[in-house]
């Protein structure tokens, strides 16, 4: 813990921001910017690392250690920083581009051994900085500079992907919400492994108004269905009941609300947490906002260290002379 | 050692190729023969060539794996060019070898594999060792299989198990031929098989036997010895290529005060690498099998960041799919060390078989101007000192340095005398310390090397990156002055890279050809040189270990040979560079055969250089 309270400014390098005006990065790191001190973490134990896409600027902007890197590769680097040094507190940043395409592999290694990064995937179903090619987050049909007659790829699911690849901690919430996204950032923040969160951000450039549903007044208390531990999973008309072994939309004004599915993020079947990620499609009538699963499974940078350790404890630390004298020798005199 | 009847011939050198299945064990045969021959005290190098299939079809040609050994009472620098002995355990092996061998050497087979069944396997349209094709070598037809089995007969195994154990019998009868000591490889036989009771005495059986039938069996009227060899006296062990580098990674880690980062994706040949550090965590390594080669690189990247040294161990098509991340390395200027054991290629080529060519492309594979450290070992043993070379480059510049090895001396070995650990360079590293207005690109004026600025300190936090950066600040910037500013500087860090000169041996100082080679060439060529300078010709030798830069008086060297010869194994890749940098001709020799050189082809080769003006 620092000596010193830290405020939003300590956290804001001196570099002008350079996103499009009206692009949601800006609400995201302003709410970062404002977010960090409350972690009580000095400035230079934190480290963001990103790839390529206009949202990996982000670590410029934070007067935190960072590293601005290459197309994809932010987990794999992340987790060798993390892994070598488990003092330090790492996050990612990343787009729906970089780490669903390019660096899909790498994504989806360090969810299931639960590296521990937070990991904050901008999606706004473009590519922006490259102007305008459809994303794997792009939904079908979806007219580019690269798909003139609509694209004909089935779009990837990120909360689904991440569920699969055994994440222990799976988070959405929208750039432009700045309460939702504090309190997403914080219980990632406390979650031990790998966080992904899933942050719906708008690109008024090439990808305009992609999240409306979600995000204007008329339509969005419609269409959040809103994840808060031990509370009912609703929105302002539908909730969620189970249907055998699934979840199923209502009308809330077709059931008694007592039949609405209690969410518990610490489910450990991870099909609950998968199950709720199905609700939502493309069209974001039915989103599910909040934290879709929060478990616990030791951290790997933790395990690797222990093991580390353990040998050490056991075996005592390394004797080179003894190394390179091992096997069978002989003496020549 | 158990007694000995027979009479005893002395020999001077011995070169045996075990041929088999791969199954038959004969990678393991070659190993105990050569540690029971190292511990005599001759001087050894080997030679293992299997198959990239882990059991190809049993009995067919692409199926056999072999591992052939040189031994002396000298000096010798490769595992020979022509078997003396060829032992085969199966027609498939025989038939695989017997164009290597030279009339007169001895040959021994298990008789009991060359059925009708397995010669067809392999196109033998009669029996070898019943025709007269074989008449010109000393053949002894020994029943190995059935025999082996017989002598196992006791045990509750089953005849598949029992058969197993032929290749002991095999080591057993050339223990005996050899004069090899037995205890050695039965205490070898006890730790591997302590917990298997059953195969362990059948192993210790066949073995024994093998012994006994060389001393009982009117076949073998004669046994071999070979005196030790003369070595500077010390401490020594046998040590193949990748162990070396393995123990050099360590030893560097050590002496630069820094954790051992390893990221690597397994790849033949350079996966022994990734077993053997993964044993030694116990000296604080981590060793972290990534997903991909790019993520290999990538995590060994991030720990460098974090003040840790980052390794990463791959072959050829590793190189090729890293190569974005370590432009990034370059970009960053931060310690990375990528270990290239080269194989043939291109693509997936021949993974179990060595080739020199990647050699460009761990000068120049990388986009824009991407300069990085090249260096080479050029033994089994030397992968030890060169290991720990990289980690002073890497460390003192903050660059990537490609290590390069190749399959040949990742997978032979040789008798290594164990140096003293206290007399290890000092490769103490100094982090940026917490300071006001602090400079991430700022440089050291004599190695142009930039701070190295971790994670954790106070004061001097930064954001770096692979676009372009301002000189000093570190801070995006795309003015075109300072953009070729800093590719030149970052290629003048390179080039200003300290390496040594590079020695020359021209013992009558007048030979007007020289014999330049790099990487694992260095046995094949030593050898040419000493049989070259044995018939009276003048010929110098120079061996390259530090590719990128070159050393500063390498050309010095070129300007004072009239001609200069590089073997390589590829088209001339060092070749092109040599000629670029000094508008020098050079003579090259080159084979891509997945093989090293024989000393025979270079001793022609350098006689048509030194008589064909």
């Amino acid at each position: 813990m620092t000596d010193v309270t830290l405020t939003k400014k300590d956290f804001t390098s001196d570099q002008e921001v350079r996103w499009c005006p009206g692009c949601g990065d800006y609400s995201v790191l302003s709410t970062m910017q404002a977010f960090l001190p409350e972690l009580g973490i000095p400035r230079e134990n934190i480290v963001f690392i990103s790839g390529i896409g206009c949202s990996s600027r982000f670590p410029y902007y934070l007067n935190t250690f960072g590293m601005h890197s290459i197309h994809g590769r932010a987990p794999a680097i992340a987790s060798g920083l993390a892994i070598s040094r488990p003092d330090l507190t790492v996050f990612v940043i990343t787009g729906d581009g970089d780490a669903l395409s390019i660096g899909g592999n790498h994504l989806i290694h360090a969810l299931r051994r639960n590296v521990e990064l937070k990991i904050l995937l901008f999606n706004n179903r473009i590519y922006g900085l490259t102007k305008g090619q459809y994303s794997p987050a792009s939904e079908q049909g979806k007219v580019t500079k690269s798909t003139p007659y609509g694209s004909l790829d089935t779009p990837f699911n990120p909360v689904s992907l991440a569920i699969g690849a055994e994440a222990t901690f799976v988070a959405r919430t929208i750039d432009s919400d700045r309460k939702h996204l504090t309190e997403v950032l914080r219980q990632a923040a406390a979650h031990k492994g790998s966080a992904l969160i899933e942050i719906y951000q708008n690109c008024p450039i090439f990808n305009d108004g992609a999240f409306d549903q979600v995000k204007d007044n008329e339509t969005k208390e419609g269409s959040l269905l809103q994840m808060i531990h031990g509370e009912p999973i609703k929105s302002s008309t539908f909730g969620v009941i189970r249907d055998g072994a699934a979840l199923k939309l209502v009308e809330l004004s077709t059931i008694d609300e007592s039949q609405l599915v209690i969410h518990d993020a610490h489910a450990s079947d991870p099909s609950y947490a998968f199950a709720l990620s199905r609700l939502s499609g493309s069209s974001l009538e039915h989103t599910p906002i909040g934290i879709f699963r929060d478990v616990e499974r030791p951290g790997y940078s933790a395990m690797v260290n222990d093991q580390v350790t353990s040998i050490i404890d056991s075996a005592g630390a390394g004797d080179l002379e003894k190394l390179l004298n091992s096997g069978d020798t002989w003496v020549v005199d | 050692m158990m007694h000995m009847s027979k009479p005893t011939v002395a020999v001077k050198s011995v070169i045996i190729r075990f041929a088999g299945d791969s199954g038959d064990g004969m990678q393991l045969t070659g190993d105990r023969f050569t540690m029971d021959t190292a511990s005599l005290g001759n001087d050894i190098s080997t030679l293992p060539n299997f198959p990239a299939e882990i059991r190809a079809p049993q009995g067919t040609l692409p199926g056999v794996s072999s591992f052939q050994l040189h031994f002396a009472d000298h000096h010798v620098r490769t595992a020979g060019d022509a078997p003396d002995v060829l032992v085969a355990m199966n027609p498939a092996a025989l038939k695989a070898n017997i164009k290597d061998i030279p009339r007169g050497a001895t040959i021994i087979v298990d008789k009991d594999e060359f059925t009708t069944r397995n010669l067809s396997k392999v196109g033998y349209e009669t029996n070898p060792l019943e025709d007269d094709s074989l008449s010109s070598y000393k053949i002894h037809a020994v029943a190995l299989t059935s025999m082996t089995v017989a002598a196992l007969a006791a045990l509750p195994l089953s005849r598949k198990e029992a058969e197993r154990a032929k290749n002991m019998f095999a080591l057993g009868l050339l223990s005996w031929m050899y004069h090899r000591p037995t205890e050695a490889t039965e205490a070898f036989l006890k730790a591997k098989f302590g917990k298997k009771p059953d195969i362990l005495e059948a192993n210790l059986i066949a073995y024994r036997t093998g012994w006994n039938y060389g001393e009982t069996s009117e076949d073998f009227a004669t046994s071999y010895e070979v005196a030790p060899a003369h070595m500077p006296p010390g401490v020594y062990r046998n040590i193949g290529g990748n162990i070396a580098l393995a123990y050099g990674l360590i030893a560097g880690a050590k002496q630069a005060k820094l954790q051992l980062f390893l990221g690597s994706y397994p790849i033949t040949p350079a996966s022994d690498i990734l077993h053997e550090l993964s044993k030694h965590k116990k000296f604080g390594v981590i060793t972290f099998q990534a997903e991909d080669e790019i993520a290999a690189v990538g995590s060994a990247l991030g720990a460098s960041y974090g003040g840790a040294l980052g390794v990463t161990t791959t072959s050829g098509p590793g190189i090729a799919l890293k190569s974005e991340m370590i432009g990034l390395g370059v970009m960053l200027e931060l310690p990375l060390i990528i270990v290239d054991v080269q194989r043939g290629g291109p693509s997936t080529g021949l993974p179990t078989k060595t080739e020199q060519a990647d050699l460009l492309q761990v000068m120049f594979g990388r986009n824009g101007e991407s300069p990085a450290a090249v260096i080479s070992a050029s033994t089994p043993s030397d992968c030890f000192t060169m290991a720990i070379e990289a980690v002073r480059i890497a460390t003192t510049y903050r660059v990537p340095v490609f290590l390069l090895s190749d399959g040949y001396i990742a997978n032979g070995s040789e008798p290594w005398k164990i140096p003293d650990v206290t007399v290890l360079p000092d490769l103490s590293v100094d982090f940026a310390k917490s300071q006001e207005g602090f400079l991430p690109y700022d440089r050291d004026p004599k190695t142009l090397a930039r701070p190295w600025a971790i994670p954790g300190t106070k004061g001097i936090e930064h954001r770096i990156g692979g676009i372009e950066k301002q000189d000093k600040t570190g801070e995006i910037n795309y003015e075109p002055a300072n953009h070729d500013f800093m590719v030149r500087t970052r290629q003048a860090k390179i080039d200003g890279i300290e390496v040594p000169d590079i020695e020359v041996d021209d013992p009558t100082n007048d030979a007007k050809v020289l014999f330049l080679g790099w990487g694992s060439t260095y046995g094949p060529i030593a050898s040419a040189v000493e049989t070259l300078r044995n018939n009276g010709e003048k010929i110098a030798q120079a061996h390259l270990k530090y590719i990128n830069p070159f050393p500063k008086n390498l050309g010095a060297v070129l300007e004072k040979y009239d001609k200069v010869i590089t073997p390589e194994m590829n088209l001339g890749q060092l070749a092109m560079l040599l000629r670029s940098k000094y508008l020098k001709d050079i003579v090259g020799y080159n084979m891509v055969r997945g093989l090293p050189f024989t000393t025979a082809e270079l001793v022609e080769a350098a006689m048509g250089v030194l008589h064909n003006d």
